[in-house]
């Protein structure tokens, strides 16, 4: 029988795995939003942020915040080129083709990582701290770490969408397309916009994953059910949907432990995405995004 | 490599009749043929069935696995049929990875039975599997012509091209689309079966997503809602695997992890360039018309 403090370590397990989760599914939902296809693609570029922050902090020594800087900006560099030079194209042709393009853009991507990187797990260069313990609940100074950059990412994307012009331009694309355009709005430039900030969230969340772990050209792929049953869960499309589907699907992914082997986890997004579409097609919040 | 080849085209084959005809994605094609190899794997080595029965018994599980898949996304836009169709796939690797008392894990089930596997020399097994399969492919490519041909393919065809107007044409388009879906699984699960007598091994590892790329990769090849085309891109697809497997590592300097990549890659890459400028495929559909009746007699067009 489970006792009450392992039900709340698991809580807490699940608010630090959820809020993370929360970074990438946020880019996901964003780039649907605005663009109107699922993009497979984020896999591909949560392991290049990986990769990118893995080389800052491992290789060239550089501490963790500017290694996490360079996960966002190579991965969303890379998203916005990717876009460019193979997405864009397939988009008039509808979300079915442009969607099985993103998968094939995703594994070749991986590829190219593996390529460069081999299949080798790799480790960041973390100091090892002592775990924090308030009353029977322990918490690991790095999940902490963590947990302050997703929620920085977060406020700073809120602050972005709510009060720039760029963040008010890219929430209406998002509302009404052809209205936006009939005010002046540049829609390929949006659609930069929000490839550069969803593909960095992307790398960003990546690189977060595998800070608690070890990284490998796998490591997007491995989360993309998750990823994807949060923005499902909380509303494709809608931003604070996809936080609340993101620590919805954190914590049911931790507290499932309670009755199910860990290998089971990343399964139960795909039970949380089948429960959603059946009782509430839209998720959580509908689909506005923001 | 020939059988391979025909496992492909029957796969081709299933998938045209979502993909090609009915115009729904599929994603996780590769979990179908994960369900019907496990399915008959297990049902011939630990509950004794016989070769035949096991197969038979994947086709069905696999059909009955689509319809439910279908059934769930059916009625929303198709994107939530592609996160479905991955995660399905995805959750089927989990599952057979980790329920080591039924699927023995990652290590995988050897020892599956082949039909006469033992008594008959490699080459003679292999013939023998090659006539089975190119049998089980033509009854499958008859089936889906007439499929094709048939009311039932003509909708599916109209609900592809315009969903609205086929419902208002008083058709139940959710009743053919999970139909559509659980016959293309269940060919999709036969082909399992029949991978997994044939090789006499299965793996999680082998279910991975780049295998759905082959299908589609083949498919496209062809030309998309072609049956002919479906096995001609089958064949082409495979003997393109084949081909790199050994081209690869003769280029100097790499290592085996580096040449796979190389080949994943370029797979991946084919798929784009043949999605980007042939997106009907190699060989389109040909458009089948019915003969228009001639103009009656008498008959004044008014103005």
């Amino acid at each position: 029988m489970p006792s009450l403090a392992d039900v709340g370590q698991l809580l807490v397990n699940g608010v630090m795995a959820g809020t993370i989760l929360a970074v990438p599914a946020i880019g996901l939902t964003a780039i649907y939003a605005v663009l109107r296809f699922p993009n497979f693609a984020l896999a591909s570029h949560a392991t290049i942020g990986a990769f990118a922050g893995y080389v800052a902090n491992a290789r060239l020594g550089w501490p963790l915040l500017p290694s996490v800087a360079i996960a966002f900006i190579v991965a969303g560099g890379v998203g916005v080129i990717t876009d460019e030079t193979v997405l864009k194209r397939f988009r008039p042709a509808g979300y079915i083709t442009t969607a099985i393009a993103s998968i094939a853009l995703t594994i070749a991507l991986e590829n190219v990582v593996r390529f460069v990187f081999g299949n080798e797990l790799r480790g960041y260069e973390l100091p090892i701290q002592r775990d924090w313990r308030i009353g029977a609940i322990r918490v690991g100074p790095q999940q902490v770490t963590n947990l302050a950059i997703a929620g920085v990412a977060m406020a700073a994307l809120f602050g972005f969408l709510g009060f720039t012009r760029m963040g008010k331009a890219m929430r209406a694309v998002a509302d009404n397309p052809m209205l936006a355009a009939i005010k002046g709005i540049d829609a390929d430039t949006i659609g930069r916009i929000v490839n550069f900030v969803g593909m960095g969230l992307a790398g960003l969340g990546g690189m977060l994953i595998g800070l608690d772990t070890t990284i490998d050209p796998l490591t997007g792929f491995r989360s993309i059910l998750s990823v994807f049953a949060a923005a499902v869960v909380g509303g494709l499309g809608s931003i604070p949907g996809a936080v609340i589907g993101a620590l919805t699907v954190g914590i049911g992914e931790e507290l499932c432990l309670l009755f199910l082997s860990p290998d089971y986890r990343s399964a139960v997004g795909f039970v949380a995405i089948l429960v959603v579409l059946t009782l509430r097609p839209r998720g959580i919040l509908g689909q506005r995004a923001y | 490599m020939a059988v391979s080849a025909g496992i492909y085209a029957l796969m081709a084959l299933g998938v045209n009749v979502v993909w090609g005809f009915a115009g729904m994605i599929n994603l996780g094609l590769v979990g179908f043929f994960a369900v019907g190899a496990y399915t008959s794997a297990l049902l011939t080595l630990k509950a004794g069935w016989a070769i035949a029965g096991g197969m038979a018994a994947a086709t069905i599980v696999a059909a009955i696995v689509g319809a439910i898949v279908a059934l769930v996304t059916v009625r929303l836009r198709g994107d939530y049929l592609a996160i479905v169709t991955l995660g399905f796939a995805e959750t089927i690797r989990i599952v057979a990875s980790n329920a080591i008392w039924l699927t023995n894990g990652s290590d995988g089930l050897s020892g599956i039975p082949g039909p006469g596997r033992g008594l008959l020399s490699p080459e003679a097994f292999n013939l023998v599997y090659l006539a089975i399969v190119g049998v089980i492919v033509a009854i499958a490519y008859f089936v889906n012509e007439r499929l094709r041909v048939s009311p039932f393919g003509r909708v599916l065809r109209a609900i592809r091209d315009d969903e609205q107007v086929a419902s208002v044409a008083g058709k139940h388009v959710t009743l053919f689309k999970v139909k559509a879906f659980a016959i293309s699984a269940a060919a999709l699960g036969l082909a399992g079966a029949l991978y997994a007598h044939y090789t006499s091994y299965i793996a999680p590892d082998i279910f991975v997503p780049l295998f759905t790329l082959y299908i589609k990769l083949a498919l496209l090849a062809g030309g998309l809602g072609n049956n002919r085309g479906a096995i001609v891109g089958a064949f082409a697809v495979v003997f393109l695997l084949e081909s790199t497997r050994f081209v690869i590592p003769l280029v100097p300097g790499i290592t085996p992890v580096q040449g796979a990549a190389i080949r994943e890659f370029l797979i991946a890459a084919l798929l784009i360039v043949m999605l980007r400028y042939k997106p009907r495929g190699l060989v389109p559909e040909t458009s089948t018309r019915l003969p228009v009746p001639p103009v009656a007699e008498g008959y004044q067009p008014t103005a």
